[in-house]
């Protein structure tokens, strides 16, 4: 079985890779690409509902258990069930549909939207604490200057702090930004290709 | 043509250079993340606490499929070792196949450990399916399932940042790496030992996943090294009016 879906995975993933890179030599790789990646994306929506399921089951096991927090746990099945159910009979677009989501979700969203601004700050307050090396100062010093070259200040504005703000964002940050994102996409590389070649199987057992 | 040319080289470098470190042993730079998730891997198993892998919401059919299959990697090496332990590893994914595959990972780290009757399915859990909502569930864990570890390894924004608010109330240990430069931003600041753009893929390396991880690192130094001349040859290329 391992082996199986071992080669059909690495198959798989050769032919959508060629159908890339060879369409023009080899036009069906083309079409059996598409094929593949529609495959994909059907799967992938049927995780999604294999998803739910898997939270409901986690949550109704926990409320079962009498876990701590399991009251949350019921809440969360309670209002997921629902939604489902009202979403199906009365369809997405619904007025109804339309207050839970512009009423319950959105302002739930914002809400840790806000408390994400809190959670930052503090973190900016605390990094010091946690690790004084010459890379926090570095960190905590830039992050401040960009806040005070972007914000407008009440007084009055520090001369040639934009400018050092902008020069700052756009050559520093930009060029560090791009030197980590190509390291990125090489460790990407690197890994898809380990997958690619059976090496990693995320997939059927060992 | 470019793009081919990359695949095909690193495709061959990969293949030698796996050959090639089965006869030399690794020498791996100390990264002090790694080493403090070697160390806690042995102190949750001794104390019966559990570890939280959470892989983050990167899908496997867009750009973020990379860093989601690094989490994988680890998640299985960690999975094996953690096992037999009272309290066995939870997994948490924002993406549903990247929850299934969570799943059929852990269950794969049980079998290779002999253990699979002790393997529950919902150790691997899919915990919400909007960044917001995703961290709301991971947090939940962290603060109610006897967590002493969280680990993330994925895709992450600044949702980041309520996990690794959850988990400092807590008192638990925090890894973290993300693909994401707002991720970083967020878990440089919220974390004791961040892990740095590449480092991410780096993970299965240092925790002796197989001798592929070692010779994908030393890949990824040759093709930095290439970009790197690119780079210079092309500025100085442009200096001279040769471009």
């Amino acid at each position: 079985m391992r082996v199986f879906t071992a080669v059909i995975a690495i198959a798989a993933g050769i032919l959508i890779l060629g159908g890339y890179f060879l369409q023009n030599i080899f036009p069906a790789l083309a079409d059996v690409q598409t094929l593949l990646l529609n495959w994909a994306i059907i799967m992938a929506g049927a995780a999604t509902l294999v998803g739910i399921f898997n939270l409901i089951s986690v949550h109704t096991d926990k409320v079962r258990r009498r876990e701590q927090g399991s009251i949350y746990s019921a809440l969360l099945v309670i209002c997921l069930v629902a939604a489902l159910l009202f979403g199906m009979i009365l369809r997405p677009d619904h007025s109804a549909m339309k207050v839970v989501m512009s009423g319950i979700i959105i302002p739930v969203e914002a809400a840790l939207m806000g408390i994400l601004t809190i959670s930052l700050l503090y973190a900016a307050i605390r990094l010091l604490r946690r690790r004084a090396d010459v890379m926090s100062f570095i960190f905590l010093i830039t992050a401040v200057l960009i806040i005070f070259s972007s914000v407008t200040l009440p007084f009055a504005n520090i001369p040639g702090l934009n400018t050092f703000g902008r020069w700052m964002t756009q050559i520093l940050a930009l060029g560090g930004a791009r030197g980590i994102l190509i390291g990125v996409a090489l460790g990407a590389l690197t890994t898809g290709l380990r997958v690619l070649f059976g090496a990693d199987r995320p997939y059927g057992g060992n | 043509m470019i793009e081919l040319i990359i695949i095909a080289l690193s495709i061959f470098l990969l293949f030698i250079i796996t050959l090639w470190k089965r006869r030399s042993p690794a020498n791996l730079r100390e990264i002090s993340a790694f080493t403090r998730l070697y160390r806690t891997l042995g102190l949750s198993m001794e104390d019966g606490t559990r570890l939280h892998i959470s892989l983050g919401r990167g899908s496997l059919l867009d750009a973020h499929g990379g860093s989601a299959l690094a989490g994988l990697a680890m998640l299985r090496h960690i999975a094996e070792r953690t096992s037999v332990s009272d309290q066995p590893s939870v997994a948490s994914a924002g993406d549903p196949a990247l929850g299934l595959l969570a799943q059929d990972t852990l269950q794969a780290g049980y079998q290779a450990a002999g253990v699979e009757e002790l393997y529950v399915p919902t150790a691997g859990r899919v915990t919400g399916l909007s960044p917001f909502g995703f961290a709301a569930g991971a947090m939940h864990i962290a603060q109610n399932e006897n967590v002493s570890a969280n680990i993330m390894v994925g895709h992450f924004g600044s949702e980041a940042a309520l996990l690794a608010e959850a988990s400092d109330r807590e008192s638990v240990i925090m890894i973290g790496a993300s693909d994401d430069l707002i991720g970083q931003a967020v878990l440089f600041a919220n974390t004791q030992d961040a892990l740095i753009g590449e480092e991410l893929f780096a993970a299965g390396a240092y925790l002796g996943a197989g001798v592929s991880h070692i010779a994908s690192l030393t890949v990824q130094d040759i093709l930095r090294w290439l970009v790197i001349l690119t780079l210079l040859g092309g500025a100085v290329a442009k200096f001279f009016g040769q471009i």
